[in-house]
């Protein structure tokens, strides 16, 4: 086998297309092509913009609270006997996720092109707390649609969300879950394309989309690489992230890409089990086809009609991925493997009482593979984690699988 | 010369415009669609677009969304819409047929494969909505080997840089997306869609379509003196839901919608002949 290097990797992906290999592109309807290139132009001229990436980072450090820390999980470490756990704890961030990091850079850019509306899809509705948050401070109106099978799971971040001033529009459409959200988010944005800006949640959408976002949230990366550096000496051997849309994932594994030595591993949500058919991961039991504006792994029937996906996470529960996970994984950079409801709640107990910090259930995923991972591994390797959010908004979901409702 | 070429030549030759229903194959039963499809015909159709059902249709507002449900649920696939071609052309040699979807369940059977398919069962067109010119070179290919049309949809955001690549790539029609929204949305602004149209012209021979906006006789009317096609789809699939408990009223029902549509075009043109 020819030696694999990646080297080259930033220089080429995406390509001027959007394509990362045969993944990514633009497949929207013809009336959101001019908006996509305005998009993208306006993208281009801003993200080298040393002024606009001075108002980005100075929100990210006063707003948001970055650099987010990295913090060596010494209990968790010693019960699991063997690589070192460091955590990346985007769950302090402002809202509690790594959204934040995502809808501050759109909506500045927003705000940049004159757009006076801003709309977003949700699925745990961290997303859309996150868009809510922005849009109050920047004086935007705000729209967030999200399933109303999760609005009701995640009914007090529909309350946040109002409280911010966002309306909450509840789509009855398919399935009622975040795939629809994003369906009726991107038909809004047809409708009210001259003043509407769609801030997307995660690497998904057509180009320039999953690039835009990945490159918001590589924030994680560069701060966890130099905090890894002085905090060890050395870049982390693994990276471990949960993978809805895959933008916790790609932030954090972008920056590390071309060095080699570093293995990355997304965690996709098995449901209750690939083998039931109820799950969520699209990298690990899907084939690749076209959804949302984009060619990517998706859930989907061999006739090409999208599936039931199935989560206990609502924010996992996506039946595609980010294209350029799907490229990562096809020429192997970074590898793709899943864990169940069962194994991530089971992580949720093990880290919150070990170490004090509640985890969000999607975050919960990522450490359900850390705990298989770890034993496997040397007590001088390292092992560095994304803890993508806090579990605050997953409380009843966690309360009513012991028999408790509040 | 392709069905659809030649259909409008015959049209053009008469001064007639184009009549296009869309319905949605396998909506609300699977045995509709071929009866439904010859009455429409019957009712003055020159040109048939039928839907094929995705789970996922973003460019379609709710009453096409359902119908796209409603066909799902009766487990209608790309083969089975392909199905309903080949027997609707056992009696029908002379309709053109426009398949209208997206991109997915066409890259699902193969692209290669759909297009060899779908000539064998008869089909003339295809309009894949999320599948701009940028991302269609290789169905574009396929389907060119059998000489089906790739047909391309222009936007009133659609920039004159872009509609000169559009029309470079479009064949048979070109289709005019009447408003900014999804299909069903709003009613459409005549003054405007003129204008549009007028500029299409200096870009393409090719015939131009208009559809999205298009609800009732009066502005099909309207739409018919200014563009070479008028397309009707959530009117008569509005009409197919309503008629979702009693399917066999149904293809007399919509066809007699269409029957009006046709009515009041004709009328226009004699009066304006
Ligand atoms: C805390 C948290 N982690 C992860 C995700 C999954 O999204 P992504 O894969 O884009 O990071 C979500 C989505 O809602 C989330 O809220």
């Amino acid at each position: 086998m020819p030696e694999l290097k990646f080297t080259d990797y930033f220089k080429n992906y995406p390509d001027k297309e959007g394509h990362f290999g045969p993944y990514g592109g633009r497949f929207v309807g013809e009336t959101l092509m001019g908006a996509i290139y305005e998009l993208e132009e306006a993208y281009e001229q801003y993200r080298n913009d040393p002024q606009f990436i001075a108002e980005i980072d100075k929100d990210l450090a006063d707003f948001v609270g970055r650099p987010s820390p990295v913090y060596f999980a010494d209990n968790w470490t010693r019960k699991l006997g063997g690589a070192q756990i460091y955590l990346k704890r985007e769950d302090l961030n402002h809202t509690g996720a790594h959204k934040v990091n995502n809808t501050i850079g759109q909506a500045l850019l927003a705000k940049r092109m004159g757009k006076t509306r801003i709309i977003a899809e949700t699925g745990a509705g961290q997303h859309g707390v996150a868009s809510a948050t922005v849009a109050a401070r920047l004086g935007l109106e705000c729209v967030v649609y999200m399933g109303a099978e999760d609005v009701q799971r995640q009914a007090q971040n529909v309350y946040r969300m109002k409280l911010l001033g966002a309306e909450v529009v509840p789509v009855q459409s398919g399935a009622k879950t975040l795939k629809d959200a994003l369906n009726e988010a991107l038909r809004d944005w047809v409708t009210n394309v001259d003043n509407t800006f769609y801030i997307i949640g995660t690497v998904a959408g057509p180009h320039p989309y999953p690039a835009m976002v990945r490159d918001f949230q590589s924030v994680i990366g560069r701060e966890a690489k130099n905090q890894m550096l002085s905090a060890t000496g050395k870049l982390p051997d693994a990276l471990v992230a949960c993978i809805g849309g895959g933008s916790n994932a790609i932030g954090m594994f972008y920056p590390f890409i071309e060095d080699e030595s570093v293995a990355m591993y997304g965690v996709e949500g098995a449901g209750h089990g690939i083998e039931t058919g109820q799950h969520s991961a699209p990298l690990s039991a899907g084939t690749p086809g076209v959804l949302h504006g984009n060619r990517t792994y998706l859930i989907q029937n061999k006739a090409g009609q999208i599936t039931a996906t199935h989560s206990i996470s609502a924010g996992l529960d996506y039946p595609g991925v980010g294209p350029e996970h799907a490229w990562l994984k096809d020429i192997g950079r970074a590898n793709y493997v899943s864990a169940t409801d069962d194994e991530a709640l089971e992580a949720f107990h093990e880290l919150t009482r070990t170490e004090g910090i509640i985890p969000a259930l999607e975050t919960s995923h990522a450490l359900a593979y850390v705990k298989k991972l770890a034993p496997t591994m040397s007590p001088d390797q390292t092992i560095l984690v994304n803890v993508s959010g806090r579990g605050d908004k997953d409380m009843h979901t966690v309360a009513s699988m012991a028999g408790l409702n509040f | 010369m392709s069905r659809i070429s030649e259909c409008f030549a015959n049209l053009k030759a008469d001064g007639q415009t184009a009549l296009i229903p869309y319905v949605t194959a396998g909506d609300p039963e699977r045995w509709v669609t071929v009866p439904l499809l010859h009455a429409l015909v019957d009712a003055g159709a020159d040109i048939i677009e039928l839907g094929v059902p995705f789970s996922d249709p973003m460019c379609d507002g709710p009453v096409i969304q359902k119908a796209c449900e409603r066909a799902l649920n009766n487990e209608v696939t790309l083969q089975h819409v392909l199905d309903m071609v080949a027997q609707f052309r056992d009696k029908n040699k002379t309709t053109p047929i426009v398949l209208m979807g997206y991109d997915n369940p066409m890259e699902a059977m193969g692209y290669a494969k759909f297009a060899e398919k779908a000539a064998e069962a008869g089909v003339d067109g295809v309009l894949t909505v999320d599948s701009p010119p940028e991302e269609s070179s290789e169905l574009r290919q396929a389907l060119d080997k059998y000489d089906i049309d790739s047909i391309y949809l222009v936007a009133p955001t659609t920039s004159v840089e872009r509609i000169q690549r559009i029309a470079s790539f479009a064949k048979g029609f070109i289709y005019y997306v009447s408003i900014k929204g999804v299909t069903g949305a709003a009613a459409l602004d005549v003054a405007e869609v003129r204008e549009k149209l007028a500029l299409l012209r200096h870009y393409t021979d090719l015939p131009l379509g208009v559809g999205f906006g298009i609800r009732d006789g009066q502005s099909a009317a309207a739409v018919a003196e200014i563009a070479d096609a008028v397309v009707i789809g959530s009117t008569l699939v509005r009409c197919i839901e309503e008629h979702e408990k009693r399917p066999e009223a149904l293809p007399a029902a919509v066809a007699g919608l269409l029957a009006e549509m046709r009515y009041a075009i004709n009328a226009r043109n004699l009066a304006s002949a």
